[in-house]
């Protein structure tokens, strides 16, 4: 069991190095936005400052869900989800898999490229801990989310804008809590800890809820 | 088959035909109800609720705007519930119910969040305030419209049913949540001082208008939920029977 599960997580892994255009796709989108937000709201550095950590956290979001699509949909078009679901690995234990995987392909990444996008918006030196851990801890949240949304659609026609709507009131409380431990940890007021642990918690929960959603839409959509 | 005795009781009205010839007995009583109670509700709340003595005459908008509040949150129980019925028993009448009710949650949230932002203009000077509770109101809508463009989005309706159940049951999970973190949110960038519901607690010459406006309010809903599930049902018949019609032309 252990054996096939870790299987199928290098087989995505694999997938998503060698595709390559989906971590690069994510990587360059969120730098876009980051580098177009201070050109439509002028170069003063302060205010730059002060938006900087719910800047980063926003356009986090969506360069995480602009390759939640890919999720499941390379496997639904070649047929390998079939036998996904056929194997000896239950189906949620699969789709949390695969959420993994889109983590470890996007979610990693993103948190590694945060500090240098920081550095464009003049985020407040000390900060850049908190962010990093709250980043760390925020985007399992935001993967295994956008797996519902992905099981949910999958195979629809223009399945990348319906998940944003359907995902993206689910990330509400990811990006307040990333956000504001953040910004505790630079102006306070309160102690950042309390909003990373809350943080923390919302991804645990969704790491055991949502493979469940998830898995329950993949099966209505496989009649 | 035919001389079986019926079920009875709640498991009778899962029929659909026994569920229309209830629609059809209750909906003209219903409609009455509906049409005093706001009737009423809106003569209290216009002729005998005095002005407020801070908000003057438009804290008469008040009395759509709470019972259009409860009706929005009380249509998403209804289809959080619905959707169990779809997941659990798979019955299509649960999935009839879900489909109903969540345009007309969408018209209340949507009638909670423009009364509302007429409201605050007067009162606290602009449109719309990042407030907890109007914040979450907001997201309750973009949870309504996610519903109802899933259930646009897929053609098989046995695939609808389920996904737009699972959507719903995983925003009924996280409602709490958003509503908590949204309160987080609140309290932590702005402290309650641009304004406070509280103050004087509602004196009863404006509690009962509500309360009237509120039970018209929920019959209304009752209403226009069975009218809807009545129309889904036959609009599904006609469905089914176009699709024998089709079948019938094909071979012959």
């Amino acid at each position: 069991m252990i054996r096939a599960c870790l299987a199928l997580l290098r087989r995505d892994l694999t997938l998503s190095w060698r595709e390559g255009g989906a971590i690069g796709t994510a990587l360059g989108f969120y730098f876009t936005v980051v580098v177009l937000t201070p050109l439509g709201l002028g170069p003063d550095l302060n205010l730059l400052s002060r938006i900087a950590a719910g800047m980063l956290w926003v356009a986090l979001l969506l360069a995480g869900l602009l390759s939640a699509d890919r999720i499941f949909h390379n496997d639904y078009e070649d047929g390998s989800l079939d036998l996904l679901m056929l194997g000896p690995i239950p189906l949620e234990l699969a789709a949390g898999i695969k959420s993994l995987a889109h983590w470890i392909a996007t979610g990693i990444p993103l948190t590694l490229l945060a500090p240098v996008l920081g550095l464009l918006l003049n985020l407040p030196i000390d900060a850049y801990g908190m962010l990093m851990l709250s980043l760390l801890a925020g985007t399992p949240a935001v993967s295994f989310l956008a797996a519902i949304g992905a099981a949910l659609t999958l195979g629809l026609r223009r399945s990348g804008v319906l998940i944003a709507l359907l995902v993206l009131p689910l990330y509400v409380p990811v990006l307040i809590f990333g956000v504001s431990s953040v910004s505790a940890a630079t102006t306070g007021p309160g102690s950042p800890w309390s909003a990373l642990l809350i943080l923390c918690a919302i991804s645990l929960i969704s790491i055991v809820l949502s493979p469940i959603a998830a898995a329950a839409a993949l099966r209505a959509s496989q009649r | 088959m035919s001389n079986r005795k019926p079920p009875g009781g709640l498991s009778g009205l899962a029929n659909p035909t026994r569920f229309l010839s209830l629609v059809n007995a209750v909906t003209p009583w219903l409609a009455g109800l509906t049409v005093l109670l706001i009737g009423y509700g809106l003569y209290l709340s216009f002729f005998q609720a005095p002005p407020d003595y801070q908000q003057g005459q438009t804290v008469k908008i008040m009395f759509i705007h709470v019972p259009s509040a409860w009706i929005s949150m009380f249509a998403y129980t209804v289809i959080a519930l619905s959707a169990l019925g779809v997941l659990i028993w798979r019955h299509p009448l649960a999935d009839v119910s879900a489909k109903a009710a969540a345009p007309i949650g969408a018209t209340f949230t949507f009638i909670v969040l423009v009364t509302g932002s007429l409201w605050g203009k007067p009162m606290w000077g602009t449109y719309w305030v990042w407030d907890a509770r109007l914040t979450s109101m907001l997201i309750l809508f973009l949870l309504y419209l996610g519903l109802i463009a899933l259930r646009q989005a897929i053609e098989d309706p046995v695939r609808a049913a389920r996904a737009t159940a699972i959507l719903a049951l995983v925003g009924a999970v996280n409602l709490p949540i958003i509503k908590f973190s949204v309160d987080w949110w609140n309290t932590l960038h702005q402290p309650a001082s641009v304004f406070r519901m509280g103050g004087p607690t509602i004196d009863p010459s404006l509690l009962t208008p509500l309360f009237v406006m509120g039970a018209g309010f929920f019959a209304l809903f009752t209403l226009l939920h069975l009218l809807a599930m009545r129309a889904e049902i036959l609009s599904r018949r006609v469905h089914a029977l176009q699709q024998i019609a089709v079948q019938r032309a094909a071979a012959a």
